[in-house]
């Protein structure tokens, strides 16, 4: 169960993690908290899985890859085999079933851009069904507070 | 980026080390100084290759059980304003616009919404509706009702 100090480091520490000496010392003070008692639970909410990371988190596309939504409509007879041919490709990052006539949504993540169409045409070699792109034309900034 | 940027990635994409210096451990891990690791981080900060240092919540362990991808048909002249309204809502975790695929995909404007429930999404779903207004033609929620691969994104050293 999360106690009240839980919460407030989830809640006021998604972001402006300090980058100096004592980083933890530092973030302690403006949560009301010692040093080693804000490292020990965030390792604590760590290994519970309460947090499933603690860290920078990277822009991969900042890194030079490139990263495509694409969905497809695949029917339910063939769902199994279809998913299994999608997923053997290693450029396919996730992949989730969704209610909706297009019914698989995966991402297809690649350090080089020019691999996103050719990996498109591959799964629609092998499938036999349309892939629908879905890059991302315009992303907007999010504020992403999760409250604990 | 270069290589040395990319050292520190690959040693800190999957966490911070949980120790009172944790820049100084990873320094020590590569072979750097200290300073230089810092100085690198900040300045990958600067420019957004790091979109944020802190704690990444699980949703499913909050309660955050139901994730409803809530898309929209808007009128192109006022997607951007009307997009950047919505991104900024509290409860919408990634916000983009992406080309339609008609006549099967109609949606325009990508916004992904957490709540306990179904119930709580489409509360939060008909705040955005309401914000949208007339600009809005149409719109939907996928939910996501199994994961079929999820490996993430890793780069190497």
């Amino acid at each position: 169960m999360l106690d009240a100090t839980d919460r407030k480091i989830i809640n006021g520490l998604q972001g402006g993690f300090p980058v100096c000496e004592r980083p933890f010392a530092e973030a302690a003070k403006t949560l009301d908290l010692e040093e080693s008692d804000l490292v020990a639970r965030i390792a604590r909410l760590r290994e519970e899985g309460v947090l499933s990371r603690f860290g920078p988190m990277y822009n991969a596309e900042a890194m030079g890859g490139a990263f495509c939504l694409c969905a497809m409509a695949v029917p339910h007879d063939r769902f199994d085999e279809v998913v299994e041919l999608v997923n053997t490709h290693e450029e396919v990052a996730h992949n989730y079933e969704r209610v909706h006539a297009l019914n698989v949504w995966f991402v297809l993540g690649t350090e080089d851009p020019q691999r996103i169409d050719a990996v498109i045409g591959e799964i629609e070699a092998e499938t036999g069904l349309n892939v629908h792109a879905f890059p991302k034309e315009h992303e907007f900034f999010v504020r992403l507070q999760v409250d604990a | 980026m270069d290589e040395i940027d990319r050292k520190i990635v690959a040693a800190t994409q999957a966490g911070l080390p949980l120790v009172a210096q944790p820049y100084h451990k990873v320094a020590e891990e590569l072979g750097l100084e200290p300073e230089e690791v810092m100085q690198r981080i900040r300045s990958m900060d600067d420019t957004g290759v790091i979109r944020r240092i802190g704690v990444v919540p699980n949703h499913y362990k909050l309660g955050l059980n139901a994730n409803g991808m809530s898309v929209w048909d808007l009128d192109d002249a006022l997607a951007k304003d009307l997009g950047a309204k919505v991104g900024a809502l509290d409860f919408v975790s990634h916000c983009y616009l992406r080309p339609r695929s008609l006549p099967v995909w109609p949606y325009n404007l990508f916004a992904m919404v957490h709540g306990k429930s179904r119930d709580e999404v489409e509360e939060k779903a008909s705040v955005i509706a309401d914000l949208l207004g007339p600009a809005c033609r149409s719109q939907d929620i996928l939910y996501s009702t199994r994961i079929l691969k999820k490996t993430g994104l890793r780069i190497a050293a």
